[in-house]
């Protein structure tokens, strides 16, 4: 590629392009900073509120810079209308994650700083990932954002649980790893090229489509790549670790570690290995099919919460990776689409789990939503909403994304897997309907039970740390604000979707796919 | 004279939004406002609809999703016309019934009704592939909260599971349906992306493709009528809603599934119905059948009513699959006749089972009409109706159904006949167990009230007025319905050529017939079908026919089936 001679020639930094990672990189150090001074003002109001606005400052760089379209550091990351989307859906998701850690245990018991910073920097490794076209900076942006993520699972110090999580996200996580970079070594080995369009140019000009030695690199990046997106049968690890992290964790990693791992799918295979496409498309086909069905049949005995939305999160994975099978513009668009639909809802859903948490006591169970629709109606209506719409339910944005997907699924020949699709989706009704008609019990709520009965302090935290919240005590303005911002969202793009299709409409045009 | 069907498809759904943020009272008015509201619209309609014009009127086109190529496009045609009033009527009457009895969360129930009575007039009035399919699987949301939050059965939760679970399964099959015909019909003919139906009938796939989308919209429609094999959900259903909901739920949304086929399925895929029709009028036959001889073995008056409703649906399918103008006259009458009947009769139900002590059994009623004889006369003229007596609309919808399906398959037709006598066992079982009979243990009959008249009473007076004038709903839709099913007529006509002609039915020409069954020069032989009397008539002398026979019949003799 001529740009890449060009830059390796000159190597000279777009900074202005660059500038959103670098803002949450400084938003980083300054939190991390902040967090050592002594007073509790600073630590627990200024600490998240200068990194919102080093979130919301990313944000206002990446719409200003929202016609860029170049590679940055000698073609290590592209910038392009796939890259700046995928930037927006990971930022809002770091923004609300912010703000439902506003007051959250995590936060306190681990140092509000360091919380801050790691969310921050792993968002960071987001925007790397998402941009990556080069097989380096591809596990580079993995490794930055996997690593503060590992540390986060755990920052509910005294919940064995969320040190389970941890430590299980951390072993998996790293032989996902593992597996992903042995497969990047090997298609490195078969094409001789790092970077992206190099790798294509290879394997076309060298007739590689077929070589076992790509191939074998191609199945082994699919399986690393399948562990981030939790797609089956690597998803064991979900449910455990998004039931112990701290929810507003769980819901930055259902959300934005999604968005970035299925960036880098839709890179990596559409615009590097696009030519052994005939090849890994059906068995991609065949994965998505195996996830769709195992998240959903998962899901349905669930009374945790937060392992439905796991599982269900394992299915909506399925269905994304139908826009990658298709290797086109369209479904790349429907990927991205669907990825921003799914942020819109699972983000409502959470906040509202975080919300009855610290109201009930009974931590993330189904109980804890009984008879909420009663006096509850800012929490009540966003969950509603959130399940109708991951179900994919007509008025909801869920089911403007699924419409996508399967238009995608059909356009590329893969009418069949539009049919699973929604196989999975009658499927999931079961479980998603449950929690609304819990919602909108007519049974009296459960008593609240004091948080401690519930989660045993682990042997070795300190007992007289900063004291748990009381079940029923004040009202957090900006969970319920996030819960009744993103359900309204929910509602709003499934009746008037065309910004959102503006948004997203150039999606593919950068990938050469037609 | 424009009408925009925005505000009138958007109004109770609006009002009843609205109704969230005001106190009970208030929100109960506005709801009554929005269905009364629309029904005036709908009869405006009705009475402003052109129809010599025909086709469609009052069209609102804008692009919805321009990237899908999806439009918010809605209209009325003969086709849906009455079944949009008669959505109309019945919600009003659920509304007003809903009034008698104080309810939990008011304003939750209102919304609901609202959303729901929107949802079923936007899948009636969409004229866009898409946007059907999205009403269509809406409307089911609604009813869901209804029955969930608002039904005093014990078992509503698993109930309600199953109903959702059973009709979603088949509708979002139709959602792949629908997409794919979208797509490969742009594959075919090139050009953009288009969901709107009159694009879309502009090509016609291949067959084969035809057949699997035919089979997941076939789906879709079956469960939600429901028909005989995939009717599971429907007793569960049925004992769980609360009554004014069942009467809407059973009068309107199965009829939307019946709509369906004679808006979609005929025109857009003719091959894959002519290739299917023997299987679904077999099905058909089996729902008259099954239906019927469960409606007179079942004790739970609900049931008996839901069984009918299975069998009577039967008899619509049937219609629609006759594959020829008149079957689908006759589905389209029917399907108004039969909401008509069994709203009312639903609220009867609930009468009865409030003066024998709250039971809904058979078993525990009886012996009411001694001291409610205005009560008896109305659920007598609602059984007759029902049982489609000579003289009532129903009577006509079945004798234009069985006409379509005797010149398609005589066979089917000789043993639908069976359907039209088993009717009456279980309408008059009905009526003599609970009006007449032994006393029950627990009964306390008294007469119905002023309150619950205002409801019944214009129901019971549109049944008599649509028995005197059946042309009234036949004529303004004659035009659209053969317009429904022409390409499917003129296939299986061809299909049918060789084999009618050799047992002297008579060849038809399938252009004039498919045009309209008014009286004009055809061949002899021919049979149409005079607007002004809905009798089959000899289209040279204008003289009355018997159509099994061809024969004209002295007018003392007609019309016995």
């Amino acid at each position: 590629m001529t740009t890449v001679l060009a830059a390796a020639k000159a190597p000279d930094f777009d900074w202005a392009a660059l500038s959103p990672f670098l803002a949450l990189l400084g938003g980083a150090v300054v939190v991390l900073m902040l967090g050592l001074f002594r007073a509790r003002f600073a630590r627990e109001q200024l600490v998240p509120f200068l990194s919102l606005a080093a979130v919301g400052a990313a944000i206002g760089l990446t719409i200003w810079q929202w016609d860029t379209r170049t590679d940055l550091i000698s073609g290590a990351l592209r910038v392009d209308a796939l890259s700046q989307n995928l930037n927006l859906i990971i930022l809002a998701t770091t923004a609300a994650a912010i703000l439902l850690s506003w007051r959250a245990v995590a936060p306190r018991e681990s140092a509000h700083g360091e919380y801050h910073a790691l969310l921050l920097t792993s968002a960071a490794g987001m925007l790397v990932l998402v941009g990556a076209q080069n097989l380096v900076t591809l596990f580079i942006g993995l490794e930055l954002l996997s690593i503060p993520l590992y540390v986060l699972c755990a920052t509910e110090m005294r919940r064995a649980t969320a040190l389970e999580s941890g430590l299980k996200y951390l072993i998996i996580g790293s032989a996902g790893s593992a597996v992903l970079l042995y497969g990047l070594a090997l298609i490195y080995g078969a094409t001789g090229a790092t970077d992206f369009a190099g790798i294509a140019a290879a394997a076309d000009a060298e007739g590689l489509a077929d070589d076992s030695l790509l191939l074998g690199g191609i199945a082994l990046t699919v399986v690393g790549l399948a562990f981030k997106c939790s797609i089956a049968p690597f998803h064991q690890w979900t449910p455990d670790v998004y039931e112990g992290a701290p929810t507003p964790v769980t819901a930055f990693m259902a959300v934005a570690t999604k968005a970035a791992a299925f960036g880098v799918f839709l890179r990596l295979f559409d615009v590097a290995l696009i030519g052994s496409s005939a090849t890994w498309a059906p068995f991609l086909a065949l994965l998505a099919t195996v996830t769709i069905i195992v998240g959903n049949v998962g899901a349905l005995g669930q009374s945790s919460l937060k392992r439905l939305l796991a599982y269900s999160s394992v299915a909506q994975a399925g269905y994304l990776l139908a826009g990658v099978v298709v290797a086109s513009q369209l479904g790349v668009r429907a990927t991205v689409f669907y990825l921003a639909v799914y942020l819109v809802m699972n983000m409502a859903a959470f906040a509202v789990i975080v919300a009855r948490e610290r109201e009930t006591g009974l931590g993330d169970d189904l109980e804890a939503m009984r008879g909420i629709g009663r006096d509850r109606p800012l929490l009540a209506w966003p969950m509603t909403l959130a399940m109708l719409g991951l179900a994919g339910v007509p008025a909801t944005a869920g089911f403007i994304g699924k419409f996508y997907l399967i238009d995608a699924a059909v356009d590329g020949d893969y009418a069949w897997l539009g049919i699973v699709i929604v196989v999975g989706s009658m499927i999931s009704l079961r479980y998603y309907l449950r929690v609304v008609t819990t919602v909108w019990s007519n049974d009296a709520p459960a008593a609240a039970v004091a948080p401690s009965a519930g989660t045993p302090a682990l042997a070795g935290a300190s007992q007289d740390g900063p004291s748990e919240f009381r079940p029923g005590a004040e009202r957090h303005w900006e969970v319920i604000l996030v819960a009744a911002l993103f359900g309204a969202a929910t509602l709003v793009l499934g009746i008037v979707p065309g910004p959102l299709f503006d948004l997203v409409g150039e999606a593919g045009s950068g990938l050469g796919l037609f | 004279m424009t009408l925009h069907l925005s505000i009138f498809l958007w109004l109770p759904a609006a009002l009843g939004v609205l109704g969230l943020f005001l106190p009970g009272k208030a929100a109960r008015l506005l709801a009554a406002l929005g269905a009364l509201g629309a029904l005036g619209y709908a009869i405006t309609a009705v009475v402003d609809y052109d129809r010599d014009q025909g086709g469609l009127q009052y069209v609102t086109d804008r692009t919805w999703i321009s990237e899908l190529g999806i439009h918010y496009k809605l209209g009325l045609d003969g086709l849906n016309l009455f079944l949009v009033l008669l959505t109309t009527v019945l919600f009003l009457a659920a509304v007003l019934w809903s009034m008698r009895k104080p309810i939990e969360r008011e304003q939750h129930y209102w919304l609901h009704m609202g959303i729901g009575q929107s949802a079923v007039l936007g899948a009636l009035m969409a004229q866009d592939l898409a946007l059907f399919v999205a009403f269509f699987d809406l409307m089911l949301i609604p009813f869901f909260f209804l029955t969930a939050g608002w039904s005093t059965a014990e078992n509503r939760i698993p109930a309600v599971m199953k109903l959702v679970i059973y009709t979603l399964v088949g509708s979002l099959l139709m959602l792949v349906a629908a997409i794919a015909t979208a797509v490969l019909s742009k594959d075919a003919a090139g050009g953009e992306l288009t969901f709107v139906l009159s694009d879309l009938a502009q090509t016609q796939l291949g067959e084969g493709t035809q057949n699997w989308i035919f089979l997941c919209f076939a789906a879709a429609f079956l469960v939600k009528m429901p028909a005989f094999p995939v009717h599971g959900w429907m007793p569960d259903g049925y004992r769980a809603m609360p009554l004014p909901v069942l009467a809407v739920f059973s009068g309107v949304l199965s009829k939307v599934a019946a709509y369906g086929f004679l808006r979609i399925v005929t025109p857009l895929f003719p091959d894959a119905a002519v290739n299917f029709q023997t299987l679904m009028l077999l099905i058909a036959l089996a729902s008259i059948l099954y239906g019927s001889a469960l409606a007179f073995t079942t004790t739970d008056t609900r049931l008996i009513l839901g069984y009918s409703s299975l069998a009577q649906l039967g008899f619509i399918l049937l219609g629609v699959f006759a594959l020829n103008p008149q079957g689908a006259q006759g589905a389209i009458l029917q399907s108004v006749n039969h909401g008509l009947v069994v709203a009312p009769a639903f609220f009867l139900v609930a009468l009865a089972s409030e003066r024998a002590g709250g039971s809904e059994d058979i078993r525990d009623m009886g012996g009411l009409a001694f001291r409610a004889p205005v009560m008896a006369t109305v659920f007598l003229i609602v059984a007759l109706a029902n049982l489609a007596m000579p003289g009532s609309a129903n009577f006509v919808g079945e004798f234009f159904i069985l006409l379509g399906v005797f010149k398609a398959k005589l066979v089917i037709a000789c043993i639908a006949f069976a359907g039209v006598a088993l009717a009456s066992v279980y309408s008059l079982r009905l009526f003599i167990r609970v009006m007449h009979n032994r006393t029950g243990a627990d009964t306390d009959s008294r007469e119905m009230t002023v309150r619950d008249g205002l409801v019944l009473v214009p129901l019971i007076l549109a049944i008599v007025a649509l028995a005197f004038y059946p042309q009234l709903a036949l004529q303004k839709g004659e035009k659209d319905v053969t317009g429904a099913v022409a390409t499917a007529f003129e296939r299986s006509d061809a299909d049918e050529f060789a084999k009618q002609s050799a047992s002297g039915e008579g060849a038809e020409d399938p252009t004039q017939a498919a045009n309209a069954p008014r009286p004009q020069s055809g061949g002899s032989g021919q049979i149409v079908i005079d607007p002004n009397t809905g009798q089959p008539v000899d289209p040279n002398t204008g003289q009355p026919i018997d159509p099994s026979t061809g024969q004209p019949v002295s007018p003392a003799q007609e019309p016995t089936p």
